[in-house]
């Protein structure tokens, strides 16, 4: 199946092929320069579909609770994406997708597409390329993009950066609850689920993170302000202060507390809405991504400009004590390495 | 970087729930450098068919142990050309009787792989196969 041009690409994705969209987004994990021409084309078609993300550590639920929360979703009519993030082996760079494993009832629904992505190598919990897949999924007209980061449990700023809403998905039992703040992976919780509700010791799970919600509050608003916002929203600060960070509980397995976790949903995109924070957030995303790329794309440029010869020898007099690493750097920048 | 990596659908038809070995060559395909979709258990034709569409693999790895390989394998294989996944290897592994082989190689498997073969004959046998396949578009 050859295509002429980066125009019939996008034809036919607009047009609900879904051989299309899964073979775009192939083109566009593997950054094809084909793929770059149909991003540029379909971008003007993106901006309609609400991205959601789940992330939590390994364990707890994600996959059980994106399938039931997709067949709450179905009942409400909304079409949806789903991503689905695991690692790639830092040894071999392969990787074992295992997440569809959860999803299997939603299998022969053509409103649903699921779709499992290797981070391969990215840190930060998604793929470079995760966001361009979604708006992928998002030109081809799914209302809703559910995206499974990789289960680190670690400060995942890049889902909060991607999607509009992020759940943080807990479990009791998950042992060392005072981890979930360290790591810093309550700061980005719009919506938080404690999973396994059926298993004992959820109420003291949920008792737990409510506990921590309340300390960490001001953490979380500067952290919204530091991090995630380039600038303030608004000059009064405080508006960040008017969203409660609802603790919901679920039974995924079972289907429960799903109509909850949706409504949830809806009740954060309003208010994100109503507040014109989620330009401000989706402003945000894109200075960061922005940052991102430019970084990237300088180191290539840089240093595909020096011979591996050149670089060799600067790595070799730093090693030899030669030279500092920041000196080093200084070199590279202004070409006298 | 935008090396290609090779995707590959492993998936268990029907209700047999011999595992072990999907799992083994799932790992070791992963140890090679590829990309393994692992669907689980109990999957109906239809299900690996539509999977196999989603994730755009290059390959579709049957791992059958229930001996109904001549029933399953020709539906799948109907239902991948039926979706326009002409061009994907379907690779079949398990307790296939060697009768049963020439009859399989007839409906388009690409390779067959009993118990006791090698994982790395698998990742010979994929990677040739991927290479052969590939047209340069
Ligand atoms: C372990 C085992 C079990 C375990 C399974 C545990 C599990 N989770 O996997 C248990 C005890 C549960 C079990 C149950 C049964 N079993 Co049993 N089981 C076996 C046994 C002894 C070994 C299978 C095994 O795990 N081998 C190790 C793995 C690594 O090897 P493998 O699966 O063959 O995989 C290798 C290759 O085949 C190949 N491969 C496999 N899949 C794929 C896929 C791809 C894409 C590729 C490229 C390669 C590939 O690569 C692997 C590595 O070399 C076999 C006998 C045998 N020696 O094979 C019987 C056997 C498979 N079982 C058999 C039977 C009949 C049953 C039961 C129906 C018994 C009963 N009456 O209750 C049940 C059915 C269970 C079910 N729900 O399906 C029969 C099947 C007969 C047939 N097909 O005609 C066998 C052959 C025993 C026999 N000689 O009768 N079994
Ligand atoms: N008891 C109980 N088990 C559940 C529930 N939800 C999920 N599980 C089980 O928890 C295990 C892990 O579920 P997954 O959905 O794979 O978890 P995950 O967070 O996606 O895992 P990773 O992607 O590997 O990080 C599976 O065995 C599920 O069946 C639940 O509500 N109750
Ligand atoms: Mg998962």
């Amino acid at each position: 199946m050859t295509r002429a041009s980066a125009q019939d690409w996008v034809d036919d994705l607009l047009a609900g092929d879904r051989r299309t969209l899964a073979r775009l987004i192939t083109r566009v994990e593997n950054r094809t320069p084909d793929s770059h021409a149909a991003l540029a084309r379909l971008y003007p078609h993106t901006g309609r579909a609400y991205l959601v993300g789940i992330t939590g550590a390994p364990g707890t639920g994600k996959s059980t609770v994106v399938n039931a929360l997709t067949r709450t979703l179905r009942e409400r009519e909304q079409t949806v994406g789903i991503i689905a993030v695991d690692p790639t082996s830092p040894f071999s760079g392969g990787a074992v997708l295992g997440d569809r494993i959860r999803m299997v009832d939603l299998a022969g629904d053509r409103g649903v597409f699921i779709r499992s992505m290797a981070n391969r190598g990215s840190l930060g919990g998604l793929a470079a390329t995760t966001g361009d897949v979604a708006r992928v999924l998002d030109a081809a007209g799914f209302d809703v993009i559910l995206i499974e980061t990789v289960g680190a449990g670690q400060s995942e700023v890049d889902i909060a950066r991607t999607a509009y809403t992020t759940i943080v998905v807990d479990a009791p039992g998950m042992g060392d609850d005072v981890q979930a703040i360290k790591a810093g992976i309550l700061e980005i919780a719009d919506i938080l689920v404690v999973n396994k509700a059926d298993r004992p010791g959820a109420e003291n799970t949920v008792r737990a993170l409510r506990a921590m919600l309340e300390l960490g509050h001001r953490l979380r608003t500067n952290l919204h302000h530091g991090e995630l916002l380039a600038r303030p929203a608004s000059p009064d600060a405080s508006i960040y202060d008017f969203w409660q960070v609802p603790i919901l509980k679920t039974i995924a397995t079972e289907g429960e507390g799903l109509g909850a976790l949706a409504d949830a949903i809806e009740r954060h995109r309003a208010y994100l809405a109503d507040s014109g924070l989620l330009v401000e957030r989706q402003r945000a995303g894109i200075e960061a991504e922005l940052a991102a790329r430019l970084r990237e794309a300088l180191l290539d440029q840089l240093i595909r400009q020096r011979t591996p010869a050149a670089l060799e020898e600067l790595i070799e007099r730093v090693l030899a004590r030669q030279l500092d690493p920041g000196s080093a750097v200084r070199m590279l920048m202004d070409g006298s390495a | 970087m935008s090396e290609r990596k090779i995707r590959v659908l492993i998936a268990k038809p029907g209700l047999d729930g011999h595992d072990r070995g999907a799992k083994v060559v799932a790992r070791a395909l992963r140890d090679a450098g590829m990309e393994v979709i692992y669907t689980g258990l109990r999957q109906t034709p239809e299900m690996i068919a539509e999977a196999a569409l989603q994730e755009d693999v290059d390959v579709v790895g049957l791992s059958i142990l229930s001996g109904a390989h001549m029933a399953l394998v020709p539906r799948v294989i109907e239902l991948l050309r039926a979706e326009g996944l002409d061009d994907v290897i379907v690779i079949v592994g398990g307790i296939i009787p060697d009768d049963d082989i020439p009859a399989l190689h007839a409906m388009g498997v690409s390779a067959v792989f009993g118990p006791g073969t090698s994982t790395e004959d698998t990742i010979a046998h994929i990677r040739q196969a991927v290479a052969s396949r590939s047209a340069p578009q």
